[in-house]
């Protein structure tokens, strides 16, 4: 990013209706975004959009979409804080989708810091550098006696002051700087990063107003409920729509061919009506006759026999190699062999799949609350065969998007719908059911893990079969092993093989993809291993981790500081008050920290630059169930969190989120090919009365900022197994955890 | 077909099936889209209304049923003492993420102030558990109903 950073940074300026000053930046950047959102890393403009009215009140586009990661308070702030903006006097306002004059716009990968930390304050800080130029030039002094703060550039000597609206004019005329000559703000100076910001759109989301996909209203407009083969990739045999077209209001009954969505549903019909309650309900009186014999041998039991039974031999292909694994093994102390396996997951926004499109004739308006609208754009230009720019997509905001939103399957749906009702707004809407039914699912996997250790209870030597869904030889979206998954860096001896199931099941990224997971997988065996070695974990991943350094990194996934992750471990264990050896029963393996009936876990976790290491505590209530009391988390993104207020938010929310997916009881299941659970009641989410105590720390290091979106959920899930063992001799190695595991 | 409501103080005529939920009237027919829809079964609170002050859940009742009712929507909470206490905390700690939920949770909340106007926390997770937030800002708004009923957190 450094190098692209560099080139020359494009500032166009202008006069804008009414007198006021409009600034538009372009510096061309390597996107930063993972491949697992792109595919590439390509270099693409990035852009930020200010606009200063006469009266000196500013406008800042907020070019990404917003799924509640806070993302349309934190990228204007980068800009204002350089640019030395009064925030009070900021609005902020939605873009349209528009890479070109924008630059990247992907809500993925928790990307937005690391991607829009340096170039959307260089932004700022240009269009600050021009304006203290047009003031240097007006009053016949040097740009270097002038200060600038809350939109006003003053003139200490002389006491003399203009608000930044009275230079609009002048500015139009001046040159833009170069990146190279933009001078940035020492973190010292900053008056706005670093501290409290309130989300832009918290009083309209108190006071109702609409801001929600769902919420688009326009002249004329009808809904649309769509009925998909249960069964996915299902197609439809035979449709009898008659019935449901004579139902009262129903105005139109279709049906589409949505197996243009990339391994999204196939076949559906459309029911449109002036209600989307009377088009979903007249959706009862469709006949459909779905081809899905082959769909519907799926099943989440077949895959778990299937598993078991590709288990139970060599994997298919060898993925990971280091050293001599087999050897290592055959000489170890002592050998720990497990198997571990995690469900398939659904994404569960709470507003459900919608957007809205308009149909003009040769072109196409929608209102999209997606995380990844080029993308969207793209699959609707094939499915309709228009150009990409005969597309106007309009970013708004989302409720939830937890990577669901990456998949743009609502898109083409109503894309195809709006094109046979020219001129006329549709809605499409996805019940609850259709919104579980039909996700992109974080896929299920199994592992069988052997761990080699020596007489002192060293870890020399570690071994995974990895059982996952692929595709042609290749794992389906969010099913691939990373191989730098730690420890397997740090290990002499490896040896990781895969082995491929075949799935119907549609799957996709869920907040932390892999990690979220994998985490599990590896801090909760190495809690095994840990205690097999008369260990605690912390002491295990410090022997680990060994001393400072950054180990290779790919072009998949950025390298990983042994330091950084060291210095949370840490960290962690002073808030936790995390006393394993001292407490440890004597003659036990196992790593206790039980003090008045609370029992402690921990698990550390480096994903999307982040580093994370958690301790939770609980409590075992008298039937047996799990309470969690404590969550300690220590986190490491570098060297500056720019909006507190909401970095909080982001961990709370991660915490509580990895909590409810490992103790909820959310766990999709197939049968038939089709997706049992219809509701919350069948997929639980967590609530208000299982919520802990969460008490978070920053250990601040000097490396750039990085996101937040997801990082602190991976480690809490193993921190959590860990302290059910410490509670009850029992191992979790399933995911979610039953009552059952636990007696 | 007709239905009168009374709706925010207001009687709104309603031209629609009697059978329509009172959330689908609010959302299509009144232009009220602050009550959201989750789930259309009860199970997750984000259409919570207010019902002669009590919080039901709009999904599952008729606008037929709804016609007796004095409805009040999250549109129209700052119009009594408790609901702006409530509105205004929740601006005050920033308890929204995606947002989407909070109307259904504010609109609990200033349902449960009504009737107990010191909480504690029990009284909190028995009023607020059927209110599901899937960003999990339960945290804050606990928090927020304390401040709101000036019950220290």
């Amino acid at each position: 990013m450094t190098g692209a950073l560099a080139r020359r940074m494009l500032l166009k300026t202008g006069l804008v209706a009414g007198g006021g000053l409009a600034f538009e930046l372009a510096a061309p950047v390597a996107t930063a975004v993972t491949p697992a959102v792109t595919g590439s890393g390509e270099t693409v403009p990035i852009g930020a959009f200010v606009r200063i009215a006469a009266d000196n009140s500013v406008v800042i586009a907020a070019h990404y979409p917003e799924i509640g990661q806070g993302v349309r308070t934190m990228l204007p702030m980068l800009i204002a804080e350089e640019m030395d903006l009064d925030w009070a006097r900021v609005t902020v306002e939605p873009t349209l989708a528009d890479e070109k004059r924008f630059g990247q716009q992907i809500t993925g990968g928790s990307e937005a810091t690391p991607t829009n930390w340096l170039p959307l304050r260089q932004a700022g800080a240009a269009a600050r550098q021009m304006l203290v130029m047009a003031a240097a030039t007006r009053w016949g002094v040097a740009p270097a006696s002038l200060t600038t703060a809350d939109g006003v550039v003053r003139h200490p000597p002389t006491g003399r002051q203009l608000p930044y609206a009275a230079l609009a004019a002048a500015v139009a005329t001046l040159t833009p700087p170069e990146t190279k000559t933009v001078v940035l703000k020492q973190p010292a100076d900053f008056r706005l990063i670093g501290t409290s910001v309130p989300g832009v759109d918290t009083p309209a989301i108190v006071a109702g107003r609409p801001l929600f996909g769902i919420d688009t209203a326009l002249p004329g407009m009808v809904y649309a409920a769509i009925e998909m083969c249960p069964a996915f990739g299902g197609t439809i045999a035979s449709a009898s729509l008659a019935k449901a077209r004579g139902l009262p209001g129903v105005r139109h009954v279709m049906t589409l061919n949505t197996g243009l969505v990339p391994d999204g549903p196939a076949d559906a019909v459309a029911v449109v009506a002036d209600s989307w309650w009377t088009a979903n309900k007249a959706r009862e009186a469709l006949d459909i006759r779905w081809a899905d014999t082959a769909q519907r041998r799926h099943s989440t039991a077949g895959y778990a026999r299937a598993a078991a039974a590709a288990l139970a031999t060599a994997p298919s292909e060898s993925i990971v190699r280091t050293g001599d694994a087999a050897a290592a093994l055959a000489g170890a102390a002592r050998v720990v062999t497990a198997d571990y396996h995690y469900p398939f997951l659904a994404h569960a926004t709470l507003e459900p799949q919608n957007c809205t499109a308009l149909w003009h004739g040769a072109t196409l308006e929608l209102w999209a609350p997606t995380q990844y609208p080029e993308d969207g754009r793209a699959l609707v230009a094939k499915a309709l065969a228009v150009a990409p720019a005969a597309i106007t997509i309009h970013l708004i905001r989302a409720g939830g998007g937890f990577g669901r939103r990456l998949q743009n399957d609502y898109m083409v749906q109503v894309a195809q719908i709006a094109r046979a009702l020219p001129g006329v707004p549709v809605k499409l809407i996805n019940s609850r059911s259709d919104d579980l039914r039909h996700d992109f699912y974080r896929p299920a996997g199994w592992h069988r893990l052997t761990a080699g250790l020596d007489a002192t209870g060293h870890l020399l030597a570690l071994t995974d079969h990895f059982v996952t869904f692929g595709k042609d030889g290749k794992p389906v979206r969010a099913a691939e092993f990373n191989p730098a998954e730690f420890p397997l860096q740090v290990l002499g001896h490896v040896a990781v093989g895969q082995s491929l199931l075949a799935t119907n099941v549609p799957t996709g990224w869920l907040r932390a993809p892999t990690s979220n997971a994998m985490a599990f997988v590896f801090q909760t065996f190495l809690d095994e291993v840990a205690a097999a070695g008369g260990r605690d974990l912390p002491t295990l991943m410090r022997e680990l981790l060994g001393a400072p350094r950054a180990l290779a990194g790919s072009d998949d996934a950025p390298g990983f500081h042994t330091g950084r992750a060291r210095g949370v471990i840490d960290k962690v264990c002073a808030m936790a008050g995390w006393t394993t050896q001292a407490n440890r029963p004597a003659g036990s393996t196992r790593a206790v920290t039980a003090t008045g009936g609370k029992t402690k876990g921990f698990g550390f976790y480096f994903s999307h630059r982040g580093y994370f290491a958690e301790v939770v505590e609980i409590s075992l209530g008298p039937d047996g169930a799990v309470a969690v009391d404590h969550v300690w988390a220590a986190a490491d993104i570098g060297s500056q969190i720019i909006n507190p207020l909401n970095a909080r938010h982001q961990v709370e929310g991660a915490i509580l989120d990895g909590l409810g997916q490992a103790l909820a009881g959310q766990a999709i299941e197939i049968v038939d090919g089709a997706v049992t659970q219809a509701n919350f009641d069948g997929y639980p989410l967590p609530r208000i009365d299982s919520t802990p105590a969460i008490t978070l720390e920053f250990v601040m290091t000097d490396f750039p900022p990085t996101g937040l979106g997801e990082p602190a959920l991976p480690p809490v899930i193993p921190a959590l197994a860990n302290a059910i063992h410490a509670a009850t001799g029992k191992r979790i190695r399933q995911l979610p955890i039953t009552p059952a595991m636990l007696v | 077909m007709a239905v009168l409501l009374n709706v925010n103080g207001v009687p709104r005529r309603v031209a629609a099936d009697p059978a329509k939920p009172l959330l689908w009237a609010l959302r299509e027919d009144l232009a009220l889209t602050g009550t959201k829809f989750g789930c259309g079964a009860g199970l997750c609170g984000a259409c919570t209304v207010h019902a002669d002050g009590e919080a039901v859940r709009s999904c599952q009742i008729s606008i037929a049923d709804a016609a007796t009712l004095k409805i009040t929507t999250i549109e129209h909470v700052a119009a009594t003492a408790t609901g702006r206490r409530v509105a205004e905390s929740w601006i005050a700690l920033d308890v929204p993420q995606c947002g989407y939920c909070q109307a259904g949770q504010i609109m609990a909340a200033a349902a449960l102030l009504a009737h107990t106007a010191k909480p504690d926390d029990a009284a909190i997770d028995a009023a607020m558990s059927g209110n599901l937030c899937r960003c999990a800002t339960y945290v804050r708004i606990r928090a927020a109903i304390k401040r709101a009923a000036g019950v220290v957190a």
